[in-house]
């Protein structure tokens, strides 16, 4: 039986004023209750192990993959933030955002093997993983596609369609944010004052380039000020900053209906697609942004306050390698596709 | 029936669709602007200006599209199209495949394109076959009002995203067009005159052209036939090889260029399964492999005329006389 973690609970939206182009961390005055706390610990966990476990399958003949080892809290913290009735686009890593958002593991696999129980038949493999069933939308691996498309869901969403009250959130990266297409997104949300919350994972890489290469600033909400966005940097490796920050960001975009930025900066731990032997990085920054792992900041701070003890962490490592084991099983055990469904879905 | 131009017959579907459903909207640039009556009727949150940003334009409207609605945007001239490839390639075309059929894409794109304005190859391109070769689309190319309006009331009613290519040329030439409700079907041919001899294949402005040739043929007693396609994705290739089996000859005549465009389709279509007919090469007449010049001779002399379209008629007739 494949696993399947439950929808994202709901807190509470912060009302008041949303201070606008901020640096600072957001205000930890949110009391996180502890089981919520444990539940983003585990949802970082089983993203992690499932994307290990991706990795490790991965051969110069069988499906690789990109991983987001290392920016966690950015899918946990934020998409936990989110409701059922908010929609998410997403790019080439979106595994996290799919697990955080309560997608069955096994059927994630089975979508990056090419296996029929994927979400997409097997169709997408692991680049363009969707899955309407949870709102998870129109996933592009054109960097900047989903920047594209991300105005036009939130626009359906303002118009009525689906539930209402909605909101679209777009996950992409600094690479992304190169592309002219970031800034004509960004700028028709702002005219037709689309909700949308653009989340832009800096995790430093583009790729096989190093961000410093070709971005001759330090931060994307340098170039979003002038477009007139709410913007917010946050430390996108403590998961508990970028929930606090993404609730504030979903409270103001669902009051006064305009789009939000919210830039996490965080580190891609692993390559750019696996396998990768990283033999183009700098190991002392990659030491340094290990030292600052979300997994293990989150476990660090729970454990020392109490919140979490020794027992109950080995416990949720068992649980979730045990939902990875299943997770490989069932998407080993899914048939390939039927080679009729070469033809099938395109057309409507 | 009423007598109205093509582009009124576009403003008629469009009016009538947004009418019938509230999903439909439309938006480019300028498009609130020119479009007065319909912002009137129903109001600037159907009926939007856009930024000059044609890759959005189509982003938006594609990603509109996969949660419910149906838009329409007009990005003017075609050239401007390989702005928006991106998200109607990449996008519309291949989201519903990727998803494994999780989404749909009802949107259409209107451009316009073709010889007549004199506005130089920056604003006027026939790129109508780069999205016949795009999996996931449909593209729609018509020649007179009746099927303008009819057939854009068919791709704003189509769940896959239509290309709506208007040549400039004939946006406003007068035509007959039902009263009342006009669909035409996405798909089929039109045969606008029957002939024995010869098969002429075309679409938009080229078709009045072959029209034209098969006037002057008959003064000559050479029968041709003219095909109109409409549509070019999906291609009736019944309606064509069931000509081509009646004449044994076929000339397709359009204005984009020869290199991998729709007539080398149609003459590949034919060769394969109606080779056994033919009692003379397939031709085709087409636009040079060159960008269109803005001087007005120029332009014109990249379209295929009806003159030529007559003396290819005749030398291939003249070819089996010679060839028996
Ligand atoms: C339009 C386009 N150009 C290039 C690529 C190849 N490519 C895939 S992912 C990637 C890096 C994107 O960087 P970023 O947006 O920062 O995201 P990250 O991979 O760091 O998460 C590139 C260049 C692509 N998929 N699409």
């Amino acid at each position: 039986m494949p696993h399947t973690l439950a929808l994202p609970k709901v807190l509470a939206p912060i009302n008041g004023p949303i201070e606008a182009d901020s640096r600072s961390e957001p205000t930890m005055s949110l009391s996180l209750d502890p089981t919520f706390r444990i539940s983003l610990l585990e949802t970082m966990m089983l993203i992690r192990a499932h994307e290990e476990r991706l990795a490790s399958l991965a051969t110069p003949t069988s499906p690789g993959t990109c991983t987001a080892v290392g920016q966690e809290a950015a899918a946990a913290g934020v998409v936990r933030a989110l409701q059922t009735r908010d929609r998410i686009l997403t790019n080439h890593r979106s595994a996290g955002h799919l697990i955080a958002r309560g997608a069955d593991p096994g059927r994630v696999m089975a979508e990056v093997m090419g296996r029929s129980d994927g979400y997409c038949k097997g169709k997408s493999g692991s680049l363009h993983v969707s899955a309407r069933e949870l709102g998870v939308v129109l996933t592009s691996t054109i960097v900047g596609g989903e920047l594209s498309l991300a105005p036009g869901v939130a626009l359906a969403q303002k118009m009525g369609q689906q539930e209402s009250g909605g909101i679209t959130t777009v996950f992409f990266g600094d690479g992304a944010a190169c592309e002219g297409i970031f800034h004509e997104s960004v700028n028709l949300s702002v005219t037709w004052q689309l909700p949308v919350l653009y989340v832009c994972e800096n995790n430093q890489w583009q790729a096989y380039v190093r961000r410093d290469e070709t971005m001759p600033i330090e931060h994307v909400a340098d170039w979003v000020r002038g477009h007139g966005i709410a913007s917010r940097t946050v430390d996108g490796n403590d998961v508990e900053a970028v929930h606090a920050a993404a609730v504030e960001a979903v409270a103001a975009i669902r009051s006064n209906g305009k789009p939000y930025f919210l830039e996490l900066t965080t580190y891609r731990q692993r390559g750019h697609f696996e396998p990768d032997d990283q033999a183009y990085v700098d190991k002392a920054e990659l030491a340094s942004w290990k030292a600052h792992d979300p997994i293990a900041l989150l476990t660090e701070r729970l454990t020392q306050a109490g919140v979490i003890a020794q027992g109950e962490l080995a416990h949720l490592r068992q649980r979730v390698n045990a939902t990875v084991d299943a997770a490989l099983a069932f998407a080993q055990n899914s048939p390939w596709p039927d080679p009729r469904e070469l033809t099938t879905d395109v057309y409507a | 029936m009423q007598t109205i131009t093509v582009s009124d017959a576009v403003g008629q579907a469009l009016a009538e669709e947004m009418r019938r459903d509230p999903r439909v909207l439309m938006f480019g640039e300028g498009v609130a602007t020119k479009r007065h009556d319909l912002v009137a009727e129903f109001g600037t949150q159907r009926v939007r200006n856009t930024p000059l940003a044609e890759g959005i334009i189509a982003g938006t409207a594609a990603g509109a599209a996969a949660m419910g609605l149906r838009p329409v945007v007009d990005l003017l001239f075609a050239p401007f199209l390989t702005l928006s490839m991106d998200a109607i390639i990449n996008s519309a075309g291949k989201l519903r495949y990727l998803s494994g059929g999780q989404f749909e894409f009802p949107m259409v794109v209107l451009t316009m394109t073709g010889a007549g304005w004199g506005v130089g190859a920056q604003h006027n391109h026939n790129l109508e076959a780069m999205f016949v070769h795009a999996p996931g689309l449909k593209v729609v190319m018509p020649s007179s009002a009746a099927d303008f309006k009819g057939l854009m009331k068919a791709a704003i009613r189509d769940d896959n995203p239509v290309l709506f290519f208007m040549d400039l040329a004939l946006a406003h030439v007068p035509g007959p067009v039902p009263e009342g409700e006009h669909l035409v079907s996405i798909g089929r041919a039109a045969v606008l005159r029957e002939g024995r001899d010869v098969t002429l294949v075309s679409y938009a402005k080229t078709v009045g052209h072959c029209l034209q040739a098969a006037q002057a043929l008959q003064e000559q007693g050479v029968s041709a036939e003219v095909i109109d396609l409409r549509t070019l994705k999906p291609i009736d290739e019944a309606t064509v090889l069931a000509s081509v089996r009646k004449t044994g000859r076929l000339i397709v005549v359009h204005e984009a260029s020869r290199l991998c465009g729709v007539g080398a389709e149609v003459a590949a279509i034919v060769s394969e399964k109606a080779f056994g007919a033919l009692t003379a090469p397939v031709m085709r007449l087409t636009g040079p492999d060159a960008p269109s010049a803005s001087s007005w001779v120029l332009e014109q002399a990249g379209v295929p005329q009806a003159d030529a379209i007559r003396d290819a008629a005749l030398r291939l007739v003249n070819t089996e006389t010679v060839a028996a």
